[in-house]
C-alpha cells in the first residue's frame, strides 16, 4: 500500500492534543514543505483537468465526486470562477482536515492554485474549520505570497461552528455574504455559486491529493488503492482503539486493517459506525468482511464518506450514545426546513425515552415512522445523513433496544464515545 | 440524464415552505399534508391532466415554495 502523505502511516494522538501543537512532522514551514515534496511543476489548465482525471481522483468531503467533472462544470459555466478549499469540517468526530490544515497547509494551498489555474479563477478562499487559528494560516499564505506561489489571491474565512457549515451550498452562502445556511439548490454552485459566480468547493484534502498528483503524476496514484477508486484517504480513528488519531489508508483496505492503523480494539468491539454522524453503524461481523470502498460498501447502505470512523467497545451502550448524538443533530438543523425542524427533535426525544427510560414497545415503530417524514424533505443532507444515523443504529443496536424495555442496559462505564463537542 | 420526454415534476423549496397549505388545497391529487402542515408529495411527476392545477398551486404559494422542474 503507498502513503501519500508521509513514507510512513501518521497517527496522531489528537486526544493528546497533538493535533494543533507543533511537531517535527509538520510542513507548515515553506522551505520544509519545499524539501519534502519540491515545487508545484507548471502546468497549463487542460494539464491540471487531465491529471484530475487520469487519477481518478474524487472528493474527500463525503460525497466522493470526482474533481475533474466538477472541473468541467465551472470551466463550461459563464463567468469568473471562484474556488473555495472547504476545510470546515464541522463534523465533531472528524479531524483529518484540521490535521491538513496544521501540518500539510502548503499542499493543500499548491493545490488550491492548481484548481485556480485550471478554472482561471481570479479569486480563491480558503474556508477553515472555527476551531484553528486563522492567523497561523494567513502567516502561511503570506510566506507563499513573498515566494510567488500564489498568483491567484487567497482568502482566509473562518467557517462558523455548526455541524453543516461545510456543506456546499453552506459555504457558498457564507462566502456571498449570507447566513450560512444551506440553501435550496435549483442551480448548481459550479454554475452559480459565490456572489453568482461559478465556484468550485473542494475539499482541503482533495487539493493536497491533486498537489502531489501534479508532482508525482497520475499513475503514481494509481499504485494505491483499487482501480475503480485509485488512492488513498485519511481517516479519523476514534473510540475503542489503542491509538485514535489520524490514518491514511489505501481504498478497498480492509476495515479491520483501518483499525490496526489505529493500534487495534482496545477492547472487545460491539460495532462500529463509519462515515460519521451521517454515516452507518456496521455489526462487528460486517466489519471484519468489509472493505473501505463505496461499492463494497454500498450492499451494507454505508460508505466511507468524509472518512470517519469509531469503535464502539463492549461496556459501552450504542442506544445512549446514539441519544446524544440524535439530540446534537436536532440542535444542529439549521431550522429552515419543517420536517427536520420539526422531525428531528421528535425522534430525538423518541430515542432518549428507550436509551434513558426504557422505552415503549411503540417507540422503535414511532422513530421509523417519523424518519420516513424526514428523509428526503430538506433543502440540505442532513435529514437524510440523520436517518442514515438513526436506522443502521437501530439494526445494529436492536437487542439493546429490547434490553432496555426489560429494564436494563449493557453500559458500564461513564465513558462518552462519541464527541458531540470537538475535544482536542 | 433527463429525456426529451421526461416529464415535468413539482419540487418544494423546503427553505421557503411555511406549511401553509394551499398547495394540498388546490392539488389534492398530488399533495397531502404531514402532521406539522408540511407538503407531502408521494409522487412528484405531474400528468398533463393535471398540469394547469399544478400551475395554479404554484402560483398561489404565498411563500413561493413550489416549483416545476423538467430536471
Amino acid at each position: 500500500m503507498t502513503i501519500l502523505f508521509d513514507e510512513h502511516v501518521q497517527t496522531e494522538g489528537i486526544a493528546r492534543g497533538a493535533l494543533m501543537g507543533p511537531s517535527s512532522a509538520s510542513q507548515r514551514e515553506l522551505h520544509t514543505h519545499l524539501l519534502a515534496h519540491g515545487a508545484v511543476p507548471s502546468l497549463d489548465a487542460r494539464a491540471v483537468v487531465r491529471l484530475a482525471a487520469d487519477s481518478g481522483l474524487t472528493g474527500h468531503g463525503g460525497a466522493g465526486f470526482p474533481l475533474h467533472r466538477k472541473l468541467e462544470a465551472v470551466i463550461a459555466a459563464r463567468g469568473r470562477a471562484i474556488v473555495v478549499g472547504n476545510g470546515a469540517e464541522g463534523e465533531p468526530a472528524s479531524a483529518k482536515d484540521r490535521w491538513l490544515l496544521t501540518r500539510r497547509p502548503h499542499l493543500v494551498l499548491d493545490g488550491l492554485q492548481l484548481v485556480a489555474r485550471a478554472t482561471n479563477a481570479t479569486d480563491a478562499y480558503l474556508y477553515v474549520n472555527h476551531r484553528l487559528p486563522i492567523t497561523t494560516l494567513d502567516d502561511v499564505l503570506a510566506e507563499r505570497r513573498r515566494a510567488g506561489l500564489d498568483p491567484v489571491p487567497v482568502t482566509t474565512v473562518a467557517a462558523p461552528d455548526a455541524f453543516i457549515s461545510g456543506e456546499e451550498t453552506a459555504v457558498v452562502s457564507n462566502l456571498s455574504g449570507g447566513t450560512g445556511l444551506p440553501r435550496f439548490k435549483s442551480v448548481r454552485v459550479t454554475e452559480r455559486g459565490v456572489r453568482g459566480r461559478p465556484t468550485l468547493v473542494s475539499n482541503v484534502e482533495t487539493l493536497a491529493l491533486l498537489a502531489l498528483i501534479a508532482r508525482r503524476g497520475a499513475e503514481w496514484f494509481r499504485a494505491a488503492g483499487t482501480v475503480e477508486a485509485p488512492g488513498t484517504m485519511l481517516l479519523t480513528v476514534g473510540g475503542a482503539v489503542r491509538a485514535p488519531g489520524i490514518v491514511e489508508a489505501g481504498h478497498g483496505t480492509p476495515l479491520a486493517d483501518v483499525l490496526a492503523l489505529a493500534g487495534g480494539p482496545s477492547t472487545r468491539l460491539q460495532a462500529v459506525l463509519l462515515g460519521g454522524y451521517h454515516g452507518t453503524w456496521l455489526t462487528t461481523d460486517e466489519v471484519v468482511s468489509a472493505k473501505l470502498s463505496r461499492s463494497d460498501l454500498a450492499p451494507l447502505g454505508a460508505s466511507p464518506g468524509a472518512g470517519v470512523m469509531v469503535a464502539l467497545g463492549a461496556g459501552t451502550c450504542g442506544l445512549v450514545e446514539m441519544s446524544r448524538v440524535m439530540s446534537y443533530l436536532a440542535q444542529e438543523s439549521a431550522g429552515q426546513c419543517g420536517p427536520c425542524l420539526n422531525g428531528l427533535p421528535r425522534i430525538a426525544n423518541q430515542l432518549k425515552s428507550v436509551a434513558f427510560r426504557g422505552g415503549d414497545q411503540h417507540a422503535v415503530g414511532e422513530m421509523r415512522r417519523l424518519a420516513g417524514l424526514v428523509v428526503g424533505r430538506g433543502a440540505c443532507h442532513h435529514p437524510d445523513g440523520s436517518m442514515r444515523f438513526l436506522s443502521s443504529g437501530l439494526r445494529v443496536f436492536a437487542a439493546e433496544v429490547e434490553l432496555h424495555h426489560a429494564g436494563s442496559c449493557s453500559r458500564t462505564s461513564g465513558d462518552v464515545v462519541l464527541p458531540t463537542a470537538v475535544t482536542r | 440524464m433527463k429525456t426529451p420526454t421526461a416529464r415535468p415534476r413539482l419540487v418544494v423549496d423546503w427553505t421557503a415552505c411555511d406549511g401553509r397549505g394551499l398547495c394540498a388545497e388546490l392539488l389534492p391529487e398530488l399533495v397531502s399534508r404531514d402532521e406539522w402542515g408540511f407538503p407531502l408529495i408521494a409522487d412528484p411527476t405531474v400528468p398533463a391532466s393535471l398540469r394547469d392545477h399544478a400551475e395554479r398551486a404554484i402560483a398561489a404559494c404565498p411563500r413561493l415554495a413550489l416549483r416545476l422542474t423538467t430536471a
